[in-house]
């Protein structure tokens, strides 16, 4: 079982110029690495004996325009584990909004192919060499990045309603007569 | 196998999106050749009701029933992950008592949702009567639980920092009779389907995953311990207490036909029920006092932080991914399901088996699609 701070350190050491960030105050320490370079550092990660991550625990997009705290981007976040030695690691991969592009690490760890094609449904960030790049959740001809903070929901869908309805609490406050009332009708 | 005997003509083959055996709404395009099928390619999101969006949009404590309703079978472990996601994303520790509700709860659900799966698997392959005595035994287990919070599937039971309800008067005289009285009945069923010769032949030796496949695919819970690797959570990286209890991990051990087979997988969730019931009797006897509402905070607002927190659910590893920006709402919640993990794997799998294989397979990996889709 390795600390974080000695899995940063050997990947300063491989990596000199591809760690831009990291933090070892925060409850999962983290290291923001280069876009271009997140596949080789993934190899390297899976591969290299003394660390060994061989399983990606989870791998999620995140959106932070309208933080409060945080500068606008796209995040791709890896959680990666190692099995045979128990140490864990949170890779972070910064990203403009426009025209999001990473390299795929679907060779690395076969379970990316899937989590990938979610963080591509829901955030449209596209993974470069990916196999199968299509939507996952959402249909095929979905319009738009349904998990981005400026999403806006359509009105319909293939001719169908998509929007909700408005609730019949709302309609009432909103003093629409729905004739339930035993005082007011009539 | 000699399955070349059976080809034939090609053909595309629709299995669901409403088909009895894949546990939801699951559509599965089969290239098949003669009974042979070639290729697999599965499509989701027939149940995607958008979870990971209406999380962020609503405060900290208002996503459990969300949690709930993803894998509506063990909905108790579900909440469980969250709520411990959040406890630990603003540094809350809960009492004993709570811990050890969480954990009997946990475990008495495990047992319902290990039924389940076990009767429909029965049902899936052709034999109909172990789906009843399934049944009959997990109504018991969810007369439980609507005694103590009024549901039967959908508990909204784990609050951030304690649980909803404490347990009524004579509950425990009640789980103790319900345990005893279950014990026999796993044996029942290892005599009525577990040695069958029948359901040997349709699942030793189908749907094999390796090792390397396991690990490469991130295979979780019952699925990988079938594989032969005892790994679980409850035991590695223990929470709510798990390190105090004495309990197993069971694998597969290839007793029947190669190792990871449908077989297998089955088995271990016979040997996890009868751990858990271990685990219940356990958790029963050292019920400490204590207020089950006393860590419960007035607002839940975590400071600016992230946590990837995983639980074991009877499914394998349930994963949060939390972000909060110091607000009343948290900033992205995202979920990594076991059951998603698992079902990757099955266009490898189901590859040049017979069309029968496929309804096999699913069954041993025991899907719900809530949790797949979200």
């Amino acid at each position: 079982m390795k600390q974080a701070s000695e899995i940063l350190q050997t990947l300063q050491e491989q990596f000199p110029d591809q760690i831009l960030k990291s933090s070892q105050e925060c409850l999962q320490p983290f290291v923001v690495v280069a876009p271009a370079a997140v596949a080789e550092i993934c190899a390297f990660l899976k591969n290299d004996p003394g660390l060994a991550f061989d399983t990606l625990m989870c791998l999620s997009g995140v959106d932070y325009k309208g933080s409060k705290t945080e500068p606008e981007r796209l995040e791709v976040v890896y959680h990666l584990f190692s099995m045979r030695d128990r140490h864990k690691m949170v890779l972070k991969v910064e990203l403009p909004r426009e025209d999001a592009a990473l390299p795929t690490v679907e060779t690395v760890w076969a379970i990316a192919n899937w989590h990938e094609r979610e963080v591509y449904d829901m955030y449209g960030i596209h993974f470069d060499g990916h196999s199968d790049l299509r939507r996952i959740l959402c249909p095929d001809d979905w319009v738009d990045y349904p998990l981005r903070k400026d999403y806006v929901q359509p009105q319909t869908y293939r001719g169908m309603p998509a929007a909700a309805e408005k609730q019949f609490a709302e309609r009432a406050q909103e003093g629409e007569d729905l004739g339930t009332d035993p005082y007011r009708a009539g | 196998m000699q399955v070349e005997a059976y080809a034939g003509e090609e053909m595309v083959l629709n299995m669901g999106p409403q088909h009895p055996s894949t546990h939801g709404v699951l559509r599965l395009e089969l290239e098949t050749d003669g009974e042979i099928v070639r290729k697999v390619i599965p499509h989701i999101g027939y149940l995607h009701r958008c979870f990971e969006k209406h999380a962020e949009n609503i405060d900290y404590p208002g996503v459990i029933p969300f949690c709930d309703r993803m894998d509506y079978i063990a909905s108790m472990n579900n909440s469980l992950g969250y709520a411990l996601a959040v406890e630990k994303l603003m540094g809350l520790e809960v009492n004993e008592r709570v811990k050890t509700l969480r954990v009997l709860m946990a475990e008495l659900n495990r047992v319902a949702s290990h039924l389940l799966s076990i009767g429909t698997y029965a049902m899936d392959i052709g034999s109909f009567t172990p789906f009843l005595h399934c049944f009959r035994e997990r109504e018991k287990v969810l007369d439980l639980f609507e005694w103590l919070c009024g549901a039967r599937l959908l508990y909204n039971y784990n609050w951030v920092g304690g649980v909803s309800h404490d347990i009524p008067e004579g509950f425990e005289a009640k789980t103790r009779e319900f345990v005893t009285q279950f014990e026999p009945v796993i044996a029942e069923l290892d005599k009525l389907l577990s040695y069958n010769k029948i359901f040997l032949e349709r699942t030793a030796d189908v749907g094999i995953i390796s090792e390397e496949q396991a690990l490469s695919h991130n295979v979780t819970g019952p699925n990988l311990r079938g594989s032969g690797i005892g790994w679980d959570l409850r035991k590695e990286e223990p929470y709510c207490g798990y390190e105090t209890y004495d309990f197993e991990v069971p694998v597969g051990l290839g007793e029947h036909g190669p190792l990871g087979s449908c077989w297998d997988r089955y088995y271990v969730r016979v040997r996890e029920m009868e751990q858990s019931l271990g685990l219940i009797r356990q958790a029963l006897e050292r019920l400490p006092e204590g207020d089950v509402h006393e860590h419960i905070p007035r607002r839940v607002r975590p400071a600016k932080s992230e946590v990837y927190d995983r639980t074991e659910t009877p499914r394998g590893e349930l994963g949060y991914y939390l972000v909060s920006d110091g607000g009343l709402i948290p900033f992205r919640v995202k979920v990594k399901s076991p059951c998603f993990t698992v079902l990757s794997l099955l266009p490898a799998i189901a590859k040049g088996g017979m069309v029968a294989d496929i309804i096999a397979i699913i069954g041993s990996i025991d899907i719900v699609m809530g949790e797949i889709d979200r």
